[in-house]
């Protein structure tokens, strides 16, 4: 099979830390800009990126999380990920990376859909009004398959 | 490479962007934009006259961010204006080089 180049991917965001998001949309956005066509796919904690009430306030894994260099015990100390979250956020801002609402609005002005699970928002007991209105439909998996014909997936 | 464009040696890199910014012309926009199946409006002239001053202060291209918060055309537009990438192919048209970074 020749290399062609990929023209549709499909982003599965399954974490909620700030850290489990951005990868997903700085590569959603990044197809975008290359003219890629993409999808995002939210379930379970992943959708703490497009419920209104949370999408601002994510934060950073500080326990279990060996790479943050800092010990367990330090890191379950209380406001320790609100903190990793401020402190990152500020670097990204640097970098010129928009935070998680704004990232959201521009993927969705650059042509992305954006959908939460069905299975996770009836689990969750959410309903449409709680996410922010690029949301656009709570999607069984069935749909999402669908919605994916002829594009890569990527799980995050 | 060298291509001759509207009448003048235009100097290329492999992905076909300008790395000579000042051989730029307008008449080199509008024959990159048909290579690009863009005609050029007033509105996409807008976008490429704020690349080319906002490059050659800052030394390169904005990227959608930046042309949206600086340059104050909505990021919906931009996609319409550039479908294939508007930070990509309006700089290719501003004859810029391509901008580097993730976002």
């Amino acid at each position: 099979m020749a290399n062609e180049p990929i023209q549709k991917v499909s982003i599965i965001v399954s974490k909620g830390s700030l850290e489990g998001v951005y990868p997903a949309l700085i590569m959603a956005n990044g197809a975008r800009a290359e003219g890629i066509e993409a999808t995002l796919f939210f379930t379970f904690f992943g959708m703490e990126a497009i419920i209104n009430k949370r999408m601002d306030h994510l934060r950073v894994s500080t326990v279990g999380n060996p790479a943050m260099h800092i010990p367990t015990l330090l890191g379950a100390l209380p406001g320790m990920s609100s903190l990793a979250a401020v402190i990152m956020e500020r670097r990204m801002e640097k970098l010129d990376i928009p935070p998680v609402r704004e990232f959201i609005e521009m993927i969705s002005d650059s042509g992305a859909e954006i959908y939460a699970c069905k299975a996770s928002v009836d689990m969750f007991g959410l309903k449409a009004e709680d996410f922010c209105k690029q949301v656009q439909g709570i999607i069984t998996v069935g749909d999402f398959y669908a919605k994916s014909a002829g594009a890569s997936i990527i799980f995050t | 490479m060298t291509k001759n464009i509207a009448g003048t040696d235009v100097d290329f890199d492999s992905e076909g962007f300008m790395t000579k910014p000042e051989q730029w012309s307008r008449d080199i926009a509008t024959a990159l934009a048909a290579e690009e199946g863009i005609t050029l409006t007033d509105r996409h002239w807008e976008v490429l006259d704020f690349i080319r001053s906002d490059a050659k202060e800052n030394g390169g291209a904005p990227n959608v961010r930046r042309l949206q918060k600086v340059g104050n055309v909505p990021t919906k537009e931009l996609y319409t204006l550039f479908p294939k990438g508007p930070a990509k192919i309006a700089a290719r048209l501003a004859g810029y080089p391509k901008p580097h970074g993730c976002i």
